[in-house]
This record gives C-alpha cells, sequence and structure tokens, in this order.
C-alpha cells in the first residue's frame, strides 16, 4: 500500500467540455509541496472540483498534465491511480450497506488486507477520527452529519494514500461542528502528513486550513496562487481583493496567535491565552471596552501583556 | 351423468359420502380428511412447482434484461414496452397463441406464468439500480473499484431491497395466476376448484382450494419477508 505525502503538479491542466467555448479549467499551472493543504477556492463556475476530480481521473484531461511525485496520471493504471488517492466528498457517500468498519476497510479490502488487520485498523482510525471504536460495527445510517465525515475522512486515509482530494468535506455540516472538525482535521494532518487538494467556496475555511490558497475564477482561470499571509496582504488584482472581502486586514489577524508576538510585562487586563488568535483578542477588547490584554499561559498563569496598539502593530 | 375432466381428481358424488357432502354444506371437514391426501397434497405440491419454476425462470431472464437495460439506456425502453405488452396479454388468449406451437403441456403454462412476472421483476430491478444515489457510485469509482466491483460490491446489494419487493410481489401474484393452469394441463390448486365448478359447486372443495392458495401466497411472502431482513440488515439499522 502507499506510503508517505508526494508533491502534486498542476501542468497547464486544462479541462473543456465538449460544445462549450469556454475552459471549465483552464490553463492551470501550480505545485503543491508534499504534506502541504492546497485550499482550491472560488466563485461557482470557477471549475474547483472540475480542478479536483482531474486528479483522480473521474474527469479527464484535454490537454496538459497532472503529475503526482513526478509521475503522470495518464501513465498510471486507473484503478491503481485511485487506490492511491483519498477521497472525501461533500455527501460523504459512506456505503449505506455497510457497517462502519467495512467502510473503513474499502480500499484495504480492494488491495486484499485480511479481515483482521482491517478490524484492528479501523479501531485505530476511529480513535484518530475522534469516534468511540464501539461504532465499528454500526451502519451509516446510525451515525450524525459530522460522524459520517469523521467516517469519510477515516475511510479516505485507511490505506495510507500520500495524496487526499476533499471536495467541500464541511460543506453540508452546521457551523459549529464545522468549526470543531475543521480543528480536528488540522491536528489530524500534523499527525499524518498527507498531500491535501480542499475545494471549499468558504474564503475563511481556505483561510483557516490552506497551507496555500488557489483562488480560482469563472472560466477556471487561476486568480492567485499563493500563502493565505500574501493573498490577504497582497491580492493579485481587483478580483482576488473582492473574493477575500473588504475585512481582509481582519482576516489576516486570525492568521497569528499571540503566542507569536513579543509581549510586555506582566500587567492587569482582560485575561486571555496565548493560543487565542490576535483577531479573537482584538474583538475581546472591543467587546470590553479594554485596553490592555493579560496573557496567559496554558495553566492560567499570567506571562505578558499586550496593549490594543501592540496588538494591531 | 356429470362432467369429468380426463385425469381429474376424485370427485364427490352427491348420491353417497356423509350427509354433508350430500347436502352441498358450507364445509365438511370429514370430507377434507377424506381427500387430503389423493386429491389437495398433490395439487399444493404441483401449484409449488408451477409457481417456484415461473419465478425463478421468470427471474433469471429478468436479471439478464435488467444487466442489459442498466448498461446499455437505450435498451430500457424496449425491453419495458414488452414486458408492459406480455402483462396485458389475457391469460386465456395467451392459452390460445400458445397452444399450436407447445401444445397442452407445462411449456405452455409456464410461458405464461413466466411473462407474467417479467414486468414486476424488471421493472423493479432497473429501478432499483437507477436509484442508487450517484455520490455512492462516485466514492467508489473514486476510490478504485473496478466497473465490476462497482457494480456486484455497490450497485447490486443498494439495489437489493427493491429487487427483492419484486420477488415478492411477483410471487404472491404467481401464486393466483397460476390457479389458471388447469384450462391447459390438470395441475395444480386450479384443479380441485375447476372440478368443484364442474360439479355443481361444491362448496367444501372450492372453500378449501381456493383457502389452500390464500395460505400459500402469505406464507411464501412471510418467507420473502425473512429472506429480505437477512439480507439486507442495513435497511432496518
Amino acid at each position: 500500500m502507499p506510503g508517505q505525502a508526494a508533491e502534486l503538479v498542476f501542468d497547464e491542466a486544462t479541462k473543456q467540455y465538449s460544445g462549450r467555448s469556454d475552459q471549465a479549467v483552464d490553463h492551470l499551472s501550480l505545485t503543491v509541496p508534499a504534506g502541504e493543504i492546497c485550499v482550491l477556492v472560488g466563485p461557482s463556475g470557477g471549475g474547483k472540483t472540475t480542478a479536483l476530480r482531474l486528479v483522480n481521473r473521474l474527469i479527464e484531461l484535454t490537454s496538459g498534465d497532472i503529475r503526482i511525485d513526478g509521475r503522470s496520471i495518464r501513465e498510471q493504471n486507473l484503478v491503481q491511480l485511485r487506490r492511491g488517492i483519498g477521497y472525501v466528498i461533500q455527501q460523504v457517500g459512506l456505503f449505506p450497506h455497510m457497517t462502519i468498519e467495512a467502510n473503513i476497510g474499502t480500499v484495504p479490502r480492494l488491495y486484499g488486507r485480511p479481515r483482521s488487520w482491517i478490524r484492528s485498523r479501523s479501531q485505530e482510525l476511529l480513535e484518530l477520527v475522534g469516534l468511540d471504536p464501539s461504532y465499528a460495527k454500526r451502519y451509516p445510517s446510525q451515525l450524525s452529519g459530522g460522524e459520517r465525515q469523521r467516517v469519510g475522512l477515516a475511510r479516505a486515509i485507511a490505506a495510507n494514500p500520500p495524496l487526499m482530494l476533499m471536495d467541500e468535506p464541511f460543506g453540508a455540516i452546521d457551523p459549529i461542528v464545522r468549526a470543531r472538525l475543521q480543528d480536528e482535521f488540522l491536528r489530524l494532518q500534523k499527525e499524518v502528513r498527507k498531500t491535501v487538494v480542499f475545494v471549499t467556496h468558504d474564503i475563511d475555511e481556505a483561510i483557516k486550513l490552506g497551507d496555500r490558497i488557489a483562488i480560482l475564477r469563472k472560466g477556471g482561470q487561476l486568480a492567485q496562487y499563493d500563502t493565505p499571509q500574501a493573498i490577504l496582504e497582497r491580492p493579485a488584482d481587483e478580483f482576488v481583493a473582492e473574493f477575500v472581502g473588504r475585512d481582509r486586514a481582519l482576516k489576516a489577524l486570525a492568521l497569528h496567535t499571540l503566542a507569536e508576538l513579543d509581549l510586555g510585562p506582566p500587567r492587569d487586563g482582560v485575561q486571555v491565552s496565548r493560543t487565542t488568535t490576535v483577531r479573537d483578542a482584538l474583538a475581546l477588547l472591543i467587546e470590553r471596552h479594554a485596553e490592555m490584554l493579560a496573557v496567559t499561559d496554558g495553566d492560567g498563569r499570567v506571562v505578558g501583556s499586550l496593549t490594543k496598539d501592540e496588538l494591531l502593530a | 351423468m356429470t362432467f369429468v375432466l380426463a385425469g381429474g381428481p376424485v370427485i364427490p358424488n352427491f348420491g353417497s359420502g356423509s350427509s354433508c357432502e350430500v347436502n352441498n354444506g358450507w364445509f365438511c371437514t370429514e370430507w377434507v380428511r377424506q381427500h387430503w391426501s389423493d386429491t389437495l397434497q398433490p395439487a399444493l405440491v404441483q401449484h409449488i412447482e408451477l409457481v417456484a419454476i415461473a419465478v425463478s425462470i421468470g427471474f433469471a431472464i429478468a436479471l439478464v434484461l435488467t444487466l442489459a437495460g442498466f448498461r446499455y439506456r437505450l435498451l430500457d425502453p424496449p425491453i419495458g414496452v414488452i414486458s408492459d405488452f406480455l402483462y396485458t396479454i389475457p391469460s386465456l388468449a395467451l392459452f390460445q397463441i400458445l397452444v399450436p406451437f407447445t401444445g397442452i403441456s407445462l411449456t405452455t403454462v409456464e410461458i405464461a406464468l413466466v411473462s407474467y412476472t417479467l414486468l414486476i421483476l424488471y421493472r423493479n430491478m432497473i429501478v432499483g439500480l437507477r436509484t442508487v444515489p450517484a455520490e455512492i457510485v462516485d466514492v467508489a469509482r473514486g476510490t478504485g473499484f473496478t466497473r465490476a466491483q462497482t457494480f456486484t460490491r455497490v450497485e447490486l446489494p443498494l439495489a437489493l431491497p427493491a429487487i427483492l419487493t419484486g420477488l415478492r410481489v411477483a410471487t404472491v401474484s404467481t401464486i393466483s395466476i397460476a390457479t389458471i393452469a388447469p384450462f391447459v394441463i390438470a395441475k395444480g390448486l386450479g384443479q380441485p376448484i375447476y372440478d368443484a365448478l364442474g360439479q355443481g359447486i361444491f362448496k367444501t372443495e372450492i372453500f378449501t382450494a381456493g383457502g389452500m392458495v390464500i395460505a400459500l401466497a402469505l406464507v411464501a411472502d412471510g418467507l420473502l419477508v425473512v429472506l429480505q431482513r437477512a439480507l439486507t440488515p442495513w435497511v432496518r439499522a
């Protein structure tokens, strides 16, 4: 079975549907370094999902190429290629007639892994995605939407694929559960270090999850491909600036936590943990009509302070 | 002199037997006891055979038609129309058409019975396969199932509830329709009913044989429900 993260390269990747003049994906070129999360974001009609499905050849390229660790997807056996790529979609698509364990074991079973291996692997993965191992014998209809998407994630990484494709995986989940799943996905990614292509239409989700963000405009053209920080600070053009929103300066504040700033000496103020984002800390100051933050460590001890001006410096 | 069908079972004689039989009472248990082994039980076994053969062959044909209609969408409308058409032919008329070719034989009866199962079985199978959610097929393909694996491991199992429902309806309706077999051959539970009608409507025999048809249908349906639950545990999970 596959192993470590792979580098993914889009090389002038183009998809044109017959009978249409405009391209769905137009000469897309970008490189996703091994182990990074690349978020494809943009308005509908931007070809995000098409670009994603080009990778596992659910949609075939019209021209250009896509390479995984230097190997063109065109040269690979279709079935082998897909088994080496984790695939998660918004509707989850768990197999309703299979238990959770059998769902998680889908790809390992295709690889001919024995039942006992699949059983222990699914136990391990259920724990990894934060579900009780007793879920193994249940059917998908007995789970909530959030739980199903966790299983979908476990299924996608079960065979340890070097590359994951995720098509709006948290799009149909309520905001509170979605935020929790995003956090857990980031924690999980720290552990498993996959190369991930993640499609969303939500710029906030893109900023939160992406190591890099690719913004696509209508007609499947790449408007900008950069780190969240760079996109928020230096949008390439009017379209990107508008897409990320007028509050992009505020959004940029969410990229940093207080721990990354130079703290003043401990002083009295509104107590806040240093793992808080600058954006949330600012919101707290505004809410409390205060000027000073007392920054605490994991044990609740005040370790430093920040004024509102220092926070925004 | 009463009219007796060739090869027909023993017909009660209004002149002899118990007073219940003589007076053609509503239900003569004595007659049922006397004629269970020589009339009713053989008819029941023959009836089950008629239905089992028809449903098995019908299922096999419908499965092949479904595979064709599912794989090649263009074939679906003609298959649908033909099975619709077969279903609408009155059985007695169909016998008339078939006898010159297949004679006074079991084959004639089975052709008729099979053709009535096709519509129900085909429709349920194809709808069952078509209604498998697209995203589930998408995930199956996207995770590296071959086309054959997608069909046998995902589409077919998910169509199973609909397929088995079709099997239930086809079985129950064939149990009922098979009572017309005696118009061609002296087999099945239709025969005692037919005989009793010929005998100035002998009530006991009609009620008993008719009741057995109903009971057989209920039992067969029950067994298929048990099978359905065993094969599709996820449906009620």
